[in-house]
């Protein structure tokens, strides 16, 4: 209300300011017109004379004329202004002249108030040394660029879009819409989602803690993109005061690398639950178990079914928050493959176990411990170690490496140097604890 | 019968008695805030403690509870919380405390802004705050500002008592008056004292207290001390007879410590927000707990 009335009082201050500037401006006109110049015939110069004297009287009768109107609007407006002006703040406070007016809403531009927050990551991936396996990942790779637009839709609803720009081409890393304010404790979020198995599976890549996926993910959990699906995901806080306590369940449509089902009825079921515990203001555990069950495609009637269990321990003082921290973490993820027509269902198992501590404000040190087996094969196991170093130039930027090596069920080992170029501009959302 | 019945009837059509409005703020100087104003008609709780950086909060699920059962939520706003409240809001599932609702109130709104950039903004500069130093709670005046929006916030949602927040506040406004005439009679023989502190987090303190920052320990805004730019720190320190050195508790004190060895400026360490130290109870005790601070170490300059 205060802006607009005071902007309004300065047009009409500026456009009054800018009149009598006119008149003022036209008022000396007449002298260099007037005064004869000596030359030319007299009485055709007097009669243009007397036409510029009567055109000047007009304009002077219209300018004051709109001059009065103007002023008669201004003192309209003054006592409005005054009641703005006198308008009292929360109570004044004996302090020196104001540098900025008392209320001071966030600038914003009006043309892009309404634009998404948009953010752009880069991972920039290299690799040297030998990796006898099946895909050894290149030389050097602009591994991925993500692209997020995220956004409120409405006071209903807000939307977040991630996409993906891979040497494999561009894909809809996640593209969904989130229910924020159901009622019953409810939270839905329907679109294309990275499942809730596990943690590792809802993370991108840029917030993993390492430059690529544990063993575990890639032979049993989806592979490099994970479970990631069309579908919905609802999930509902369970209070207790003992613990944050949730349960989510989603269903999808079976079209992820390791859930694919052709037929609309065979449909991917997911099941989460987490607990979570402060256990000190500076430590927290946090401990879930994930089911998925889904065709897999690979035969007519086979389906394959998840168990995870996961648990995360936390330690960051909060004095100390920006200097020190650890994260310690485990996944163990059993995979049975289910066939009606086979006799056999065998049960792979595989986990890591990870660990990353902050010894100074822009260094991290990690190390993880890998051993998976491979789908339907319990007995062929591959087995791997990192050791890692991360530093931070800020928190938009960080660049790591990591020492690995896999050791595989084939009896070949590889030995690695992976570094990674993380960089991000624009406003990406904070993540999910 | 029948007169048990009627009774049960009445108790269910009159109304319950209103519980206390349950209040979570974002800091612990918000939640002082609320609590002068809102006295034992509201229960309320702060999620970043006092002596942690309000920046670098992590969104611990335990939070979700908080805000879960939240009436009102307060933020300092400008961007402080853009690191973790956005997460704790869309997983809390209480549509009474998202932007926008009743129960959300931006403190930042009805404060006196400093430091708002003016042009291109990048993060070039650092870590820059967009719309302003969201540390404006360390300007006595703005603290009065955000009683009174806090005032006038629970008399909506809460009109019973509104005649009682209305007396709360004009208690604390006069308490905070009587306090301000104490700090600046205190801090007037010291006007235009030149201080270096290490974050951006005391443009409103000096402002309002009349010390002149000359310098900063971070190179730029989030980007820790760099060597050259501690070198010619010193010097200018050095050159101004710069003697006090202020940095939040959650900053390494290392870097501060031997700029005050190199230049016999005296390292103090002033918590920015209530319950920086055990002692600092409430927001007028911060002040008087920091203008303590200052005096004794105008008076006793380079004991360090």
């Amino acid at each position: 209300m205060r802006l607009p009335a005071l902007r309004r009082l300065g047009a009409v201050a500026f456009l009054v300011g800018g009149l009598v500037g006119a008149v003022h401006a036209q008022e000396p006109t007449p002298s260099p017109v007037a005064s004869p110049p000596p030359v030319v015939e007299p009485a055709a110069e007097s009669a243009e004379i007397e036409a510029l004297r009567s055109a000047i009287a007009a304009l002077r009768a219209e300018y004051s004329a709109r001059l009065a109107e103007l002023e008669a609007r201004l003192d309209a407006l003054a006592p409005k202004a005054a009641e703005v002006a006198s308008e009292p703040p929360p109570s004044p406070p004996p302090e020196p002249a104001p540098l900025v007016a008392p209320a001071t809403p966030p600038p914003s531009a009006s043309s892009k108030v309404f634009n998404p927050d948009i953010a752009v990551i880069g991972d920039f991936l290299g690799a040297a040394g030998h990796d006898p396996g099946a895909s050894p990942s290149p030389a050097l790779e602009m591994h991925e660029a993500e692209a997020s637009f995220q956004a409120a839709v409405d006071p209903y609803a807000r939307a977040d879009f991630f996409f993906a720009f891979s040497p494999e081409g561009v894909e809809v890393e996640e593209a969904y819409l989130t229910f924020p304010t159901l009622p019953g404790g409810l939270l839905m979020e329907v679109g294309k989602l990275r499942g809730s198995f596990g943690k590792v599976n809802t993370q991108h890549n840029h917030a993993l803690t390492w430059t690529d996926r544990p063993l575990v993910t890639r032979n049993l959990v989806g592979g490099e993109e994970g479970l990631a699906d069309a579908g919905f995901s609802l999930s509902r806080l369970v209070p207790n005061s003992f613990a944050f306590f949730e349960l989510t369940g989603e269903v999808y449509r079976g079209g992820s690398e390791l859930y694919q089902s052709p037929r609309r009825q065979d449909l991917t079921w997911l099941g989460r639950a987490r607990a979570y515990r402060d256990l000190t203001e500076s430590a927290n555990l946090d401990l879930g178990t994930s089911l998925a069950w889904g065709r897999d495609g690979r035969t007519e009637t086979s389906a394959t079914r998840l168990v995870g269990l996961d648990a995360t321990f936390r330690w960051r003082p909060l004095r100390r928050a920006m200097y020190e921290r650890l994260l310690a973490r485990t996944e163990l993820v059993w995979s049975r493959w289910e066939d009606e027509a086979a006799l056999a269902t065998p049960t792979s198992f595989g986990f890591y176990a990870s660990a990353e501590y902050q010894f100074a404000r822009r260094f991290f040190a990690g190390a993880r411990v890998d051993r998976s087996a491979r789908p339907g094969l319990p007995d062929a196991v591959d087995t791997g170690q990192s050791l890692l170093l991360t530093f931070w130039p800020s928190e938009f930027s960080q660049v790591r490496g990591q020492f690995r090596r896999t050791r595989y069920d084939e009896g070949t080992t590889a030995h690695e140097f992976l570094f990674q170029f993380l960089f991000s501009i624009g406003a990406h959302g904070a993540h999910v604890f | 019968m029948r007169l048990l019945a009627a009774a049960a009837l009445a108790g269910l059509l009159l109304p319950a008695p209103a519980a206390a409005l349950n209040i979570v703020a974002t800091t612990e100087d918000l939640a002082s805030l609320v609590r002068e104003v809102g006295g034992d008609k509201v229960k309320v709780e702060g999620i970043a403690r006092g002596y942690q950086d309000p920046h670098f909060v992590e969104a611990k699920p335990s939070f979700i509870l908080k805000l879960h059962a939240a009436d009102l939520l307060v933020v300092v706003g400008r961007e402080l919380e853009i690191g973790w409240l956005p997460p704790l809001l869309n997983q809390c599932r209480n549509p009474k405390i998202q932007p926008g609702a009743e129960g959300h109130l931006d403190a930042s709104l009805t404060a006196r802004i400093l430091e708002i950039p003016t042009g291109q903004v990048t993060r070039a500069m650092g870590d820059v705050h967009p719309q302003g130093n969201p540390h404006y709670w360390l300007d006595p005046g703005n603290g009065r500002r955000i009683a009174a929006a806090i005032r006038d916030r629970l008399s909506s949602l809460d009109r019973a008592n509104a005649a009682f927040f209305a007396q709360r506040y004009a208690d604390f406004d006069r308490r905070l008056a009587a306090a301000e005439a104490r700090w600046d009679a205190a801090m007037a023989p010291h006007e235009g004292l030149k201080v270096v502190t290490y974050h951006r987090s005391w443009p409103n303190f000096t402002e309002r207290f009349g010390l002149d920052v000359i310098g900063y320990v971070e190179p730029r805004p989030g980007i820790p001390p760099s060597p050259g730019h501690t070198v010619d720190l010193i010097k200018e320190m050095k050159r101004l007879g710069v003697k006090v050195l202020i940095i939040e508790p959650y900053f390494d004190s290392k870097t501060p410590d031997s700029i005050g060895r190199e230049t016999g400026a005296r390292v103090v360490v002033m918590p920015p927000s209530v319950g920086g130290e055990k002692e600092i109870a409430d927001y007028i005790g911060l002040f008087d707990h920091n203008v303590a601070l200052l005096l004794a170490a105008i008076r006793d300059p380079g004991a360090r």
